[in-house]
């Protein structure tokens, strides 16, 4: 008896096209070929119809014509008398901004909070509950619209700060005199160099020589400390007896970046009241304050919610092995169930970045001058130029995502389990 | 050993001792509150902190809680009550602007003798959600849920009432085509044959058939147009419709990216990645600014439902990823076994793949839901009028109650609470009631 695996011999029929798997699939990604192209051809005709009834034209040269508007927030140089390029150049700086501030303090709020979530403290455990479900559950403007109500509305305006002979002012700043929160922004000290070393014209913006020094000579220790672990760890291995390496350790981070603070004279400028305003110090802007507590508490409750998850993920047979091994509570987090449940707290951690860095564009609730802002705004409203506008800033969006997503995608594989 | 042995008293015990009362401090509150609250330092130290934290919350919010005023006609006065009732310092809420602006804030500009529509038309969508909610309803109700969406949208914009049957008429016709033509070619053929018909329906047949039927026997009420819609009749109408649409154009697309069609699965992915790479932000000033260039010159679009197709699809792209994830979950030997019965593609997606992937992947795809109900509120931006940010800046931007901040954040924020908590439990309770402990 054969088996009847030999394919039908026989002419080609039409109605082999759908019936026939040989053929079949490739039926249908012809006619979903032809479907698209249609569809595409369809759209293109009609924006080029639009396009011509409105005597317009697809150009991106006004990027490189003078905007002529301020901007509140520049981290860079700008004038009104720069070009839409550089607006969006501070917008797009804008953005990244408010999203990595706002990552990193999600990040801290919310493993705080899912570890403390799992706490066998039952009064913590539920207030923790009650925060994460809260601000889940609500929609993330609500959190920025409130927090910048807040801000502008609750807070003395900056003459409540002045001093007036024999009377007590109506506010007081925080920390010692540091900080100022008035209803036009919070006043901070500005940290300054009086022997500076300048700064390098990149072409596009200036960057601080003392600011590379200091990172320069923070990434020199973290290398030094960890060739000092490292040797610490070889001598275990060979003797069984480690060193001990804190002291060594907190000479490196404590002496070479105050020696160079010291050497560049860093000191700070304190704000302080005269005439009408704050003078001195940097004003940050409370659309930027209110927008990164608010991103941040909101995305630090999913974060919260990923990290329970995966400690949860890990069986508690990890942490009995461990403690039969005789580690100390301390190491086995560290050494046993931290990295297991990294794997698990990875993917999530990632997708929560991706929303916290597309909730940025947000800010337009409380007119912050972010990537949308300028280019997706102002620059928008100015030059009519909407088609351009809003393919560069989904352009600019997408590869934002794109980069964060594969960046993580490449410390997920660092630490994914290794099977064999 | 026998010389010791004969020398000890033999003792075995008879009867067992009494149990005893644990001591004090084993023993209920005291026990708990030591285990569970100063069980250690470290526990201590947080216990105190967790009380002063509640302590400070408390004492702030519930004074201004019990000073609630009700019954004012400004901010100003509502300050006023508070101060002469409980002292000058006394803070309270002010709920009388909830009080008297609740009808902007449930409907917008919606008229207001027309209000019994919307409220009939969200009692109904109860009646037309509990038999796909429940199992243990009666099936027979599921004929009312597929008739509600037409229903529903009639209620909301008015209008004459042919149009609406006649688009229901072309779905019952595309469905009949569908049956038609599955007995007699394969499924795609079908599946093919009725969107033809509801295309060729849509584009040539809806419209001068209603108006023609409506010539005939006028039937409509007093349409009402889109930009009086707001509040959470606005949320609630984008968020739902667009709930409805997104889950099975994300199995869809989940399907497509897992196609072994290399062009069907480049384009799903293309079209998810692009989708969720962007903001909803930008998504919607595209429905907003964008559409009209890509349209026939002169088409009229209205506003609700560019920004209702535009969530649909952003919805779409992530519950497409998170069916994607359930699909994997399925062990290979699910998808063998279907072809090892001999069903085709949709056969073995509908009766075997789908419903443990889709079982899998609902905690994922409720908190869409809820993420996509949450976004509603973005409509804003596009000049529509959402509880959060369109009514309330209306609500602030009244003289009486100029400076009212807390009162429509907290109301507005307790009833996006209520919906979105209620859809996360209503997960939970799918998930224990599908649970199979084989897996």
């Amino acid at each position: 008896m054969t088996i009847a695996s030999e394919q039908p011999q026989g002419s080609f029929r039409l109605s082999m096209l759908v019936y026939d798997t040989r053929f079949r699939s490739w039926t249908i990604q012809i006619v979903v070929l032809i479907l698209v192209a249609l569809a595409c051809s369809w759209l293109i005709h009609n924006l080029v119809t639009n396009l011509a009834a409105k005597g317009k034209d697809i150009d991106f040269g006004f990027l490189w014509t003078r905007a002529g508007y301020d901007i509140n927030q520049r981290l860079v140089a700008y004038t009104n008398d720069s070009t839409h390029a550089r607006a969006l150049l501070i917008g797009l700086l804008n953005t990244l901004l408010v999203a990595s501030l706002g990552c990193l303090l999600a990040t801290v709020i919310g493993v705080m909070v899912g570890i403390l979530r799992l706490s066998s403290n039952w009064l913590i455990a539920r207030l923790m509950t009650v925060y994460v479900e809260v601000f889940r559950n609500i929609p993330v403007l609500l959190w920025i619209l409130l927090a910048f109500v807040i801000l502008t509305e609750v807070t003395p305006p900056p003459n409540a700060f002045k001093v007036v002979e024999g009377k007590e002012p109506l506010a007081q700043m925080w920390l010692d005199g540091s900080v100022a929160v008035t209803n036009r922004g919070t006043n901070i000290p500005e940290p300054l160099f009086s022997r500076s070393l300048g700064n390098i014209d990149l072409g596009i913006f200036l960057v601080s020589v003392d600011l590379l020094a200091i990172i320069a000579v923070m990434v020199g220790s973290f290398l030094v400390n960890r060739r000092v672990i490292r040797s610490a760890a070889t001598t275990q291995e060979a003797t069984g007896i480690r060193p001990a390496t804190w002291w060594k350790s907190a000479l490196i981070w404590a002496v070479p970046v105050p020696v160079l603070l010291y050497v560049l004279g860093f000191h700070l400028a304190y704000p302080a009241f005269k005439g009408f305003n704050f003078t001195g110090g940097i004003q940050v802007l409370h659309s930027f304050t209110a927008l990164l507590i608010a991103l941040s508490i909101y995305t630090g409750a999913f974060i919260a919610e990923a990290v329970r998850a995966g400690v949860q993920a890990i069986s508690p047979g990890q942490t009995e092995a461990a403690y039969a091994l005789g580690l100390p509570a301390g190491r086995t987090m560290r050494l046993v169930v931290l990295p297991q449940a990294l794997r698990v707290i990875i993917p999530p951690l990632i997708s929560q970045y991706l929303n916290l860095t597309k909730n940025t564009s947000l800010a337009i609730a409380v007119s912050y001058m972010d990537l949308r802002g300028t280019l997706g705004g102002i620059t928008l409203n100015q030059t009519g130029r909407e088609l351009e506008c809003m393919l560069l800033l989904m352009g600019i969006y997408l590869v934002i995502s794109l980069i964060i997503s594969s960046v993580m995608n490449i410390y997920n594989n660092a630490v994914r389990l290794k099977e064999r | 050993m026998s010389e010791i042995h004969a020398q000890t008293v033999r003792f075995v015990r008879e009867t067992m001792l009494p149990p005893a009362v644990p001591p004090r401090s084993e023993a209920g509150a005291v026990r708990w509150l030591r285990e569970n609250l100063f069980s250690g330092p470290v526990n201590i130290a947080l216990t105190i902190l967790g009380l002063a934290l509640l302590y400070v919350v408390l004492q702030a919010v519930v004074p201004w809680l019990m000073h609630s005023v009700w019954n004012a006609k400004s901010l100003g006065e509502c300050r006023e009550i508070v101060a002469q009732t409980w002292g000058p310092d006394a803070s309270g809420a002010c709920w009388a602007m909830i009080r008297e602006r609740w009808p902007q804030y449930l409907f917008g500009f919606y008229p207001q003798e027309l209000y019994w529509r919307p409220t009939l038309a969200f009692l109904l969508m109860f009646v037309a959600l509990a038999p796909v909610l429940f199992s243990g309803l009666p099936r027979g109700l599921l004929w009312f849920s597929a008739v509600y969406p037409m229903l529903a949208f009639w209620l909301l914009w008015g209008g004459a009432v042919w149009w609406w049957v006649v688009v229901a008429l072309g779905f019952v016709l595309a469905y009949a085509a569908f049956r038609l033509a599955v007995q007699r070619s394969s499924t795609i053929i079908a599946g093919a044959a009725a969107l033809a018909v509801l295309v060729g329906w849509s584009l040539f047949a809806i419209d001068p058939l209603a108006a023609l039927i409506q010539r005939v026997l006028p039937a409509s009420i007093a349409p009402v147009s889109s930009d009086r819609f707001g509040g959470f009749l606005l949320s609630i109408t984008i968020g739902i419709t667009a709930i409805a649409g997104s889950l099975p154009l994300g199995i869809l697309l989940a399907l497509g990216r897992r196609s072994d069609m290399p062009l069907v699965k480049m384009l799903s992915v293309a079209f998810i990645e692009f989708i969720r790479g962007v903001p909803l932000i930008t998504v919607l000033f595209v429905a907003s600014l964008l559409l009209q260039y890509f349209l026939p010159p002169r088409t009229q679009f209205d506003i609700i439902l560019r920004v209702i197709i535009m969530a649909t699809i952003f919805a779409a792209a992530y519950i497409a990823e998170v069916i994607r994830g359930g699909l994997a979950a399925l062990p290979r030997g699910q998808y063998e076994a279907a072809d090892s019965l001999g069903m085709d593609y949709w056969q073995a997606q509908r009766l075997i793949i789908m419903p443990q992937a889709l079982k899998i992947s609902i905690p994922g795809i409720v908190s869409s839901f809820i993420g996509l109900f949450k976004d509603t509120t973005l409509v804003a931006f596009v000049g529509l009028n959402d509880p959060l940010k369109g009514i309330t800046q209306v609500v602030r931007a009244d003289m009486n109650w100029k400076g009212i901040y807390w009162e429509p954040y907290v109301f507005v924020g307790a009833i996006f609470f209520l919906i979105c908590f209620g859809m996360s439990r209503y997960s939970m309770y799918l998930e224990r009631r599908l649970k199979r402990d084989n897996r």
